[in-house]
């Protein structure tokens, strides 16, 4: 244990991005550090009261309490005693969770357009017209000309209950999330290797692994905490060797320098050759385990096959990779004992999403690297709550991993909610969120409902989106907390109620599960989501087939526990979980009335959900998103055993021409989430990193004439962008910009420095997650700036030059504490 | 003399066509991006089982080619039909074009092991695994749309 310290006050955590280091050797607890944030001139003793919760921004999950005080949130403490964070918080979760909340924009009346402009009015009023139009629209056209869009952000409650009002209740199958834009990828790769959704690592994998690799995965910025898991571990005893897969210099691709890793900067869009130039040399090497794959999975041969070509020298042509950064990568997957791979967005917003994603699931299995501490895969998600937009269904899947094309899992609904069978879609796949508004842009879909989420700056080929929910083709209903650009475009606008403002759970990348309780009230008359979508289904009327009304839940915990019965005996079974039980703090499913403890890892067996009853899919071509059938995948009988699944590498689908010569990749800062709803009204964080930038290769940026600074024109096929250039460390033939900045805090909409302006509206063939990661570009220099620019100087976008570095977050306190008993931890079980 | 090199020949124009004919339909849906693509991908696939029936096409006309019959061909797929459910007509005419490859290959494979043609084998059974792959992303592509196309789309 650590001998508690003095608080260390007054820690300026946008310029100490990870905090103090605690190093620990391999297989030893990752020892405990509290992180705290109260706003300005508050102490501890002026808080009236704790709420326990867990951060929601972004997808770490770290649990936490949030202050009270007179009636207001005030900041937050991260909670020692929870198995994600060991106490920690990181800088968006200590400065961004709270501000929000009283700025004084927040919606607190609904609003309805009224001759073409949103005018305030009463729920009656509002949820009226939303009534009105449904109801015309479902006799004229019936529900198929309904669809919605929903979040990463909402609780399982209100997933779970859209779930059953879009399938029992009106039954559409147009419903997703942006969990599209995020997180499809990480559920679809573990469908197709596993056979159903659900994380087999855990984050406790860090504690024992001795190499990580990081696959599109720039940690230090887009989950902070886990990234001081990993540099604790490197500051210690046996530190893990690193390897990096990113066309930025990350502070990843650092830390693989430091520890004898390597760093893999392929081209943009290539990520499927590089992967399986690694499979190929674990194979030609013998760095396989065959018994273990003879055991437990299949597809071996096939999958030699396709790889084969894949030499490091073709791969190095390919990719811009030096063949033998290839091969010390591959040797040291193959050579090292316990490897953790994790996967986020430089994958699942690329070129062959998929199939890149799934070859990350390869390389462990052909190892049999999987369900053991330290030898696993962490398939990340974007955001906090994708896990349950993915589990309850509101991304358009039966809920808790039922098939669609399985008879008996869309039987076991019916009779959960008491419809008739042929009431819930399941004729054809769900319809992705392109499709969706597809749809909507060709008026086939006339009423889309949208809830916390701003597709207007999120979506890729922003003019496109703005001109589907702008258009007259499409009724469109927005509830948020904030007049954000979509909500601009909306028909109705609903306010909603916020995190603290409202009681649900939700899961977060390694499947666990904290509650968060209601702190204070909504503002005015903002509603929580839940009470939403449950007003809506008593107006319309929505019942089941004896009359009775759907969604008659009295609060969140009735629906909890509704969800817990429809994931009984399913992989992620909830059932053995109260919310008493969650107060004390997060739990990781499976957690079965015989194991309510939970568990931190799956496939401990080597057994995985692939029995053709039992699977959550029969399985796609990964070239095309062709479905495998049900007699198809019966044949195969892999009764247990995993999938290997290859794909040759194809050129993306835009590549850079004489015209636009560059290639244009959009991603994250660390100071900012999303489109800056919650971390754009906080000072410590708008202020680190105010307005949007591109980076710019060093020799790009000589070759075009940029200095740092300069205000430039970048172009694509589909639109443009005026920002000032950060020269940096990106790839040479890379342009990034970050994706945060819309305009809702500018005078106008302004399409001038939306990143999105220049993305393309093109998918992955089997997750249907769009590419945001391969657009052709060219950048114009427009006039010298008056400095340079304000993007920061921390992290993957530091200056090539010395510039005076981003720092002035507001003073945080962080202290060591005497690190508990994590119960499910096994490094803590082993002592 | 015999039909094989007849069916050759057939299955050498087929590929084309239903090469020509992915094309014109990803470019005339092209608002629909994953047709566009993954027709272009399918397509692609084609011109390459052209490519590998070329030098066996010539080596079993020079050798014993019949007289072809008349009305073998299927004429290629020329212009789309606009809407949603034209889309959903031409995908179709799309599946008849690569049924036709499909039982080509199946013919040519069942002659081509009667012939003990080793080369012409190894061709068709790797040439009809991808024509399986094309015609599953068609029926896949097909049973998405339909239920939109013929209920609210107008």
């Amino acid at each position: 244990m650590t001998r508690s310290e003095l608080p260390s006050a007054d820690l300026d955590r946008v310029a100490d991005l990870w905090g103090a280091r605690t190093p620990h050797s391999k297989g030893s607890v990752w020892p405990a550090r509290q992180d705290l944030r109260l706003e300005d001139g508050l102490q501890i003793d002026d808080v009236d009261h704790w709420v326990g919760s867990a951060c929601v921004l972004c997808s770490n999950g770290c649990g936490c309490d949030i202050a009270v005080k007179d009636g207001r949130m005030v900041g937050v403490r991260g909670r020692v005693d929870d198995p994600v964070n060991h106490g920690r918080l990181g800088p968006k979760g200590l400065y961004g969770s709270t501000p929000w909340a009283s700025s004084p924009d927040r919606l607190t009346r609904p609003m309805v357009r009224v001759a073409g402009r949103l005018v305030e009015t009463d729920w009656e009023t509002a949820m009226g017209r939303v009534v009105e139009v449904s109801r015309r629209l479902l006799e004229e056209k019936g529900p198929l000309s309904h669809g919605f869009y929903t979040s990463g952000q909402l609780f399982l409650e209100e997933y779970y209950a859209l779930a059953v009002l879009g399938k029992a209740g009106l039954g559409t199958p147009h419903m997703d999330g942006n969990t599209r834009l995020c997180t499809a990828t990480a559920a679809v790769a573990m469908k197709e290797s596993f056979g159903s959704d659900g994380q087999p690592g855990s984050y406790t994998d860090i504690d024992s692994c001795d190499a990580i690799f990081l696959y599109g995965h720039n940690m230090a910025e887009t989950q902070t905490v886990l990234w001081s898991r990993v540099l604790d571990r490197i500051e210690g005893e046996d530190p893990p060797i690193v390897v990096c897969v990113d066309p930025r210099r990350t502070p990843v691709a650092e830390a693989a320098e430091r520890t004898g890793g390597v760093h893999l900067a392929p081209y943009p869009g290539t990520n499927l050759a590089l992967l399986n130039g690694l499979q190929r040399e674990l194979l030609q090497n013998g760095w396989i385990d065959e018994e273990w794959v003879a055991a437990h999975a299949l597809g071996l041969e096939e999958l030699r096959k396709v790889v084969d070509p894949y030499t490091p020298e073709k791969v190095a042509q390919i990719c811009g990779v030096e063949a033998d950064r290839v091969r010390r990568a591959a040797e040291v997957f193959g050579t090292t004992r316990d490897v953790l791979s994790t996967v986020l967005q430089g994958f699942y917003q690329s070129h062959q999403a998929t199939a890149a994603s799934v070859a990350v699931n390869n390389l462990h299995l052909l190892r049999g690297m999987i369900g053991r501490p330290g030898a696993g895969v962490l398939q990340m998600n974007g955001q906090p709550t994708a896990q349950n937009n993915r589990e309850c269904g509101a991304d358009g899947d039966l809920p808790a991993f039922r098939n669609w094309g399985n008879p008996e899992h869309v039987q076991q609904l019916a009779t959960l909610w008491n419809v008739e069978v042929q009431q819930i879609p399941h004729w054809a796949p769900p319809t992705h969120a392109m499709q969706l508004f597809r749809y909507a842009e060709q008026g086939s879909i006339g009423f889309l409902w949208i809830s916390a989420t701003n597709p207007a700056v999120s979506m890729p080929e922003s003019a496109r989106i703005r001109k589907v929910l702008g258009g007259e083709q499409c009724f469109v209903v927005v509830q948020d907390l904030f007049l954000t650009e979509t909500a601009q475009l909306a028909d109705v606008v609903l306010p909603a109620a916020g995190w603290g403002e409202k009681t649900g759970t939700f899961t977060n990348v390694n499947r666990t599960v904290h509650l968060s309780d209601q702190a204070v009230a909504p503002p005015g008359e903002a509603r929580s989501d839940l009470e939403i979508f449950q007003l809506y289904a008593r107006e319309m009327g929505l019942t089941d087939k004896d009359g009775e009304p759907l969604l008659q839940w009295d609060g969140p915990e009735e629906v909890f526990e509704a969800w817990k019965e429809c994931t009984r005996g399913r992989p992620c079974d909830y059932t053995g979980l109260t919310y008493q039980r969650l107060r004390e703090g997060g739990i990781p499913w499976p957690a079965s009335e015989q194991h309510p403890e939970g568990t931190d890892r799956l496939y401990t067996d080597h057994v995985f959900p692939t029995h053709t009853e039992q699977c959550e899919t029969y399985g796609h071509d990964l070239a095309t998103g062709g479905g495998v059938t049900e007699q198809e995948h019966r044949a195969i009988g892999a009764n247990g055993r995993a999938f290997l699944k290859g794909s040759p590498y194809v050129p993306a689908h835009e590549r850079p021409s004489p015209e636009f010569p560059l290639l244009y990749s959009t991603g994250r800062t660390v100071y900012q989430f999303h489109t800056r709803t919650k971390t754009g009204r906080a000072r410590s964080l708008q202020q680190a990193a105010p307005d949007p930038w591109v980076e710019l290769s060093a020799p790009d940026a000589e070759r075009l004439g940029i200095s740092e600074g300069d205000v430039v024109r970048v172009e694509s096929p589909r639109g443009a962008i005026e920002v000032r250039a950060r020269v940096g460390f990106v790839r040479e033939g890379t342009v990034f910009a970050p994706f945060h900045y819309g305009s809702w805090d500018r005078d106008a909409l302004s399409t001038t420095r939306q990143a999105n302006e220049l993305t393309m509206t093109v998918w992955d063939p089997v997750s249907k997650q769009p590419c945001f990661k391969t657009a052709a570009c060219r950048v114009i220099r427009v006039r010298a700036g008056d400095g340079p620019s304000t993007a920061p100087t921390t992290a993957a976008s530091r200056p090539v030059g010395a510039l005076s570095p981003t720092r002035g977050g507001a003073a945080t306190t962080s202290v060591t504490v005497p690190t508990p008993t994590y119960r499910l931890d096994p490094a803590g079980r082993a002592r | 003399m015999t039909h094989l090199a007849t069916y050759v020949r057939l299955l050498h124009r087929s590929e084309q066509s239903l090469a020509d004919s992915l094309r014109v339909v990803g470019v005339g849906h092209a608002a629909e991006v994953d047709v566009f693509h993954t027709a272009h991908l399918l397509a692609d696939w084609s011109d390459e089982h052209t490519r590998r029936l070329e030098p066996i096409a010539q080596r079993l006309t020079q050798a014993s080619a019949a007289e072809e019959p008349q009305r073998m061909n299927h004429p290629p797929i020329k212009e789309i039909r606009d809407s949603a459910v034209g889309l959903l007509r031409d995908l179709q005419d799309l599946y008849l074009l690569a049924a036709l490859v499909q039982t080509s290959w199946t013919v040519v494979e069942g002659a081509a092991e009667g012939a003990r043609d080793r080369e012409l084998t190894t061709v068709a059974q790797e040439c009809s695994a991808q024509t399986a792959r094309q015609l599953t992303w068609l029926r896949t592509r097909m049973k998405e749309a339909a239920p939109q196309a013929l209920l609210v789309a107008t």
